[in-house]
């Protein structure tokens, strides 16, 4: 048969090539400073000699894939980038190795990390994941419309400003929004957004005996607060627009003030990204006088999961990704500015980088002022700003944030997004046992 | 001609391919079958023993089931209804003489080599973006403000970018269909006087009937499992105004991490291809002479 | 009809069909053009047809990103290696089916298809734990056998309704035994069956290479696929529609070419036994 001989050609090439030196496989989310990363780590295979084989994936693809790989024991990853969220669910499973190596090491001084985002990725003492970097959120706005709108930021605003702010900002004829913000479903994405501006309203996920609270009216003020905010000021086609979309109408100059990641401020205030780099201003984000405001606690961050082969190399690798070092050999390459935020204490003393960021001391604020145990205004069973730290929750907020997102589009009215919440969480949350 | 050793020999050949699909069939859908009697959470190592139709009640009474079967359906149908319609009209234009066919052919077809996840990507950012696509500017300068296709129609925007994908594939079938007419049933038909409507209802539809129903048959077979385009799109929503039963497995689980619950929504959904393929297979199985 | 018609219904059909041609080919030309732009000019109102700055800072942006070569090496090879794996197992089945029938052959078939229609979400779990136990996960081989599997009932149906238009007469000229019957499906039916076996080819080379739910599941680094490769760029940060067209038409445009180039072949072959 004349095929037999090509086809046998076409596996032995598939074979070959799979088999070499110790090569670590590293999965990462296509974020600007993890591809920065990427592009860095040929020093890294000059210095020890180990290969990198990066999968640089879209955030849910990334979340999806490791989650089965390391859920089922699939050994495909060497290194893992998981988040704040993951880290200590995880580690109470037993799935990553502790990075004892470098809480060890003197120079790598994890007593340096920023205690807020160590915790997050901490389980009883034990660092089991490197953050790469940290954020909270705040508010980004141009100091050039809100002087125009005959309006002054103050540094820590209420929602009621905000909103007042936003309309008054907002020229449909020139295309500019009085207000950005996320609309795009996903539990990180419109979900962790709508959980910290319900928190700075009063409201809560679920009371102490793991109720569902979307029936409260604080959850009923803060979604109209936030629907006709977006009605009178926000973008159109704002539920497809996550932080990714939102980022880009920012450096177009189509948003008035946009309320996210603090990490976005490098790439809103770069001008070879931003057409409106030298015109941006920075505040807290906002609160309505109840104790708690809209930010967050996030961190990206590098894990090893238990099945990896090259547990050694993998921690040598991490360990050079986050340490002082790294920091300087970006600031040396791209300037102090692009440096990847929110890990170390050390980076907002250092007067190099105080000069290039403007927004470095609003980011350290923000990131302290979040406080994962106690999130609320009222008690809560759970840990987590902008989520609850269970495991259900991905599944969860990924269903709330699709019927918020439905009432964004205009497809259902508040009133039925908040019931169907209600009843669908009660639902996962009697299915996973919390409910007697 | 068909003696034994003919038909031991045919049995022999055969063996290869039926084994290797019963394998993969049976294997993978008796371990979902077992999946989904237990309870099995990837991430929750707490849900574990016997779950009984806990699994089934779950997804069943899950609030978008009805509408994702419903969506199912709908997409399933609009496609069709489209390609089939759409593959027809164009296919009966490709026969006509005409200028620089050749090309022609070749940009009718380039949408059926669009892998789903890029033509979804490039129909989202590049043409129903209102904000930069070319469908909003297009909008733009007519007058009109942009439409935000994936908020206001998801579903739809979704059977618009499927239909784009498979619209080719169902005008080749068709037109190679319609060359086959031979030219003398044409010439007979025109010399009896038939007018351009009655020779299409009488003489080109019935020879094409039979095309329509290899289209039918094939594109089913693809499109009650369309998720790339819908993840990549709405992810579903708004709501679940774009799930179909693909996505409402995927999303309990793979999304939720719930195996039990995922794997018997995949049950569900097997049984629901079965249904609509014995369906399918009534309606249009006696024009498949096979 | 259409022989004698006049150059004026001519010019009408060459304009509309122009027109609707187009329209259909706009999201991948508009691709092809937005791919030259700078990111700027990709999303500027008015917008721009031709780039006012070519340039091809895109693509070397995407090689820095993802290694395309390596991605699109393994998608040729996935889908070559799937389909002739397919070939091999399908020809004989397609042979009996055609020259052997019994009662059960068209059962037989609508079983194969009615495999293609499980919802590969549901399935992936027990494929994932099986892949790793048999060490599969994101090799090229584990790929091209799932590929097998998903595309062979397709492959085996176009060979059938190809062999069947063969008179029979011709192949049973020889005696039927084992080792006649091989040399018989060599060197008779399949130089006879060429179209029939090169649109197949062609066809489940195209599927195999757009399937995007295995080929990203089911790898990490080493045998990712174009797929995956795209799914690297579907959502990045800031400005990126200039690059995501460029992505988009690396990942293209070995099949649109493979597709331009041999649509004679795969249209000849395509038809399912729809041709009387």
């Amino acid at each position: 048969m004349k095929l037999t001989p090509l086809f046998a050609g076409v596996l032995t090439l598939a074979l070959v090539g799979t088999a070499s030196a110790q090569t670590l496989t590293i999965a990462t989310v296509n974020n600007g400073d993890m591809i920065r990363m990427q592009g860095l780590s040929s020093a890294f295979t000059e210095e020890t000699g180990i290969e990198l084989n990066w999968v640089v994936l879209e955030e849910n693809t990334l979340r999806q894939n490791v989650t089965t790989d390391i859920a089922t024991n699939g050994g495909q990853y060497d290194i893992m980038t998981i988040g704040t969220y993951e880290a200590p669910i995880w580690a109470k499973q037993g799935w990553l190795k502790p990075l004892d190596g470098l809480t060890a090491d003197a120079e790598y001084d994890v007593d340096d990390l920023l205690p807020p985002i160590r915790d997050g990725l901490s389980v009883d003492g034990k660092l089991y994941a490197a953050p790469f970097y940290g954020e909270s959120s705040f508010i980004m706005y141009r100091t050039d419309l809100m002087e125009k709108a005959g309006l002054t930021m103050p540094e820590a605003p209420t929602w009621e400003f905000i909103g007042e702010a936003a309309r008054a900002m907002t020229d449909r004829n020139n295309d500019i929004n009085g207000v950005c913000l996320r609309g795009k479903a996903g539990w990180g994405e419109n979900t962790a957004f709508l959980t910290t501006m319900s928190n700075s309203f009063g409201a809560r996920w679920f009371n102490e005996n793991w109720q569902p609270q979307f029936d409260s009216p604080e959850w009923k003020e803060t979604i109209e607060t936030y629907l006709s905010l977006m009605a009178d000021a926000g973008p159109s086609g704002a539920s497809s627009n996550g932080f990714n979309e939102n980022l880009t109408l920012f450096q177009q100059g189509k948003c008035g003030m946009w309320i996210d990641a603090t990490v976005a401020a490098s790439f809103v205030t770069n001008p070879e990204e931003s057409t409106v780099a030298d015109k941006v201003g920075f505040a807290l984000a906002p609160d309505t006088g109840k104790g708690k405001r809209a930010n967050w606690l996030w961190s990206w961050a590098l894990a090893i999961p238990a099945s990896s082969q090259n547990a050694d190399a993998a921690e040598q690798f991490i360990g050079w990704a986050t340490d002082k070092d790294y920091l300087e050999t970006v600031a040396a390459e791209e300037g102090w500015a692009n440096v990847p935020p929110g890990t170390r204490t050390s980076l907002y003393e250092n007067p190099n980088y105080q000069e290039a960021a403007p927004f470095a001391q609003m980011t350290l604020d923000s990131i302290n002022a979040a406080d994962p145990t106690n999130p609320t205004v009222d008690p809560v069973p759970y840990v987590g700003v902008q989520f609850v730290a269970i495991p259900e929750f991905a599944g969860i907020g990924t269903n709330v944030g699709q019927l918020f997102s439905a009432a964004l589009a205009g497809q259902m009215s508040a009133d039925d997004a908040l019931a169907q919440a209600q009843d669908a969480v009660t639902r996962d949350m009697t299915r996973a046992g919390y409910i007697k | 001609m068909a003696t034994r050793q003919t038909r031991t020999l045919a049995r022999t050949m055969m063996a290869p391919a039926v084994i290797v699909l019963l394998i993969w069939m049976a294997v993978p859908l008796a371990m979902t079958i077992w999946f989904s009697f237990q309870n099995y959470s990837l991430i929750n190592p707490m849900m574990t023993g016997f779950a009984g139709w806990g699994n089934y009640e779950y997804v069943i009474g899950d609030p978008s089931f009805t509408q994702a079967l419903v969506n199912t359906l709908l997409l399933v149908g609009g496609v069709l209804l489209i390609t089939v319609i759409g593959g027809t009209f164009l296919a009966l234009l490709l026969d006509q003489p005409i200028w620089g066919q050749g090309v022609l052919r070749i940009l009718v077809i380039s949408p059926f080599f669009v892998m789903p996840p890029v033509a979804a990507l490039i129909w989202k950012n590049g043409f129903m973006h209102p904000g930069y696509g070319m469908l909003g500017h297009l909008f733009k300068a007519l007058g009109l403000e942009p439409v935000d296709w994936f908020a206001q129609y998801p579903l739809f925007s979704v059977i618009v970018i499927v239909a784009w994908q498979w619209l080719p594939f169902a005008t080749l079938i068709l037109l190679t269909a319609l060359q086959s007419l031979s030219e003398e049933q044409r010439e007979a038909a025109e010399m009896d006087g038939a007018n351009a409507v009655n020779r299409f209802r009488y003489i080109i539809l019935p020879h094409m009937a039979r095309a329509i129903t290899i289209v039918i048959l094939i594109q089913t077979i693809f499109l009650l499992g369309i998720f790339a385009e819908i993840r990549v799109t709405t992810g579903g929503g708004p709501g679940y105004a774009s799930t179909n039963i693909a996505f409402l497995v995927f999303r309990t689980g793979i999304l939720s991490n719930d195996i039990g619950a995922g794997s018997a929504g995949g049950v569900v959904a097997v049984i629901i291809a079965n249904i609509v393929a014995i369906f399918l297979m009534r309606a249009v199985g006696k024009n498949l002479d096979a | 009809m259409a022989r004698n018609a006049s150059v004026q219904t001519k010019v009408g059909f060459t304009v509309l069909a122009w027109t609707v041609a187009l329209l259909l080919f706009s999201p991948i030309l508009w691709t092809i053009v937005t791919a030259f732009k700078t990111e700027a000019e990709a999303i500027a109102t008015p917008p721009t047809f031709l780039p006012l700055t070519f340039t091809l800072d895109n693509f070397g942006d995407v090689q820095d990103r993802s290694d395309y070569i390596k991605h699109a090496w393994n998608s040729i090879l996935v889908s070559v290696g799937s389909t002739l794996l397919g070939l091999v197992i399908a020809i004989p089945a397609a042979w009996s089916m055609a020259f052997a029938p019994t009662k059960r052959t068209k059962d037989i078939l609508m079983w194969m298809l009615s495999t293609k229609m499980m919802p590969a979400v549901g399935v992936l779990i027990p494929i994932y734990l099986i892949f790793r136990d048999l060490r599969l996960l994101d090799t090229v081989h584990g790929l091209t056998i799932i590929m097998t599997l998903i595309n062979l009932p397709i492959i085996i149906w176009m060979l059938y309704t190809y062999f069947k238009e063969i008179p029979v007469d011709i192949l049973e000229a020889a005696r039927m035994d084992g080792a006649e019957l091989w040399n018989e499906i060599v060197h008779v039916l399949v130089p006879m069956a060429i179209p029939g076996i090169a649109s197949t080819l062609l066809l489940n080379v195209i599927l195999a290479w757009n399937e995007a739910f295995w080929t990203i599941t089911l790898t990490s680094g080493r045998a990712g696929t174009l797929t995956a490769f795209i799914s690297s760029f579907s959502s990045p940060q800031g400005l990126f529609l200039a690059k995501l067209s460029a992505a988009s038409l690396l990942a293209i445009a070995p099949i649109l070419l493979l597709g331009w180039f041999s649509q004679k072949q795969l249209v000849r072959g395509l038809t399912f036994g729809a041709v009387k």
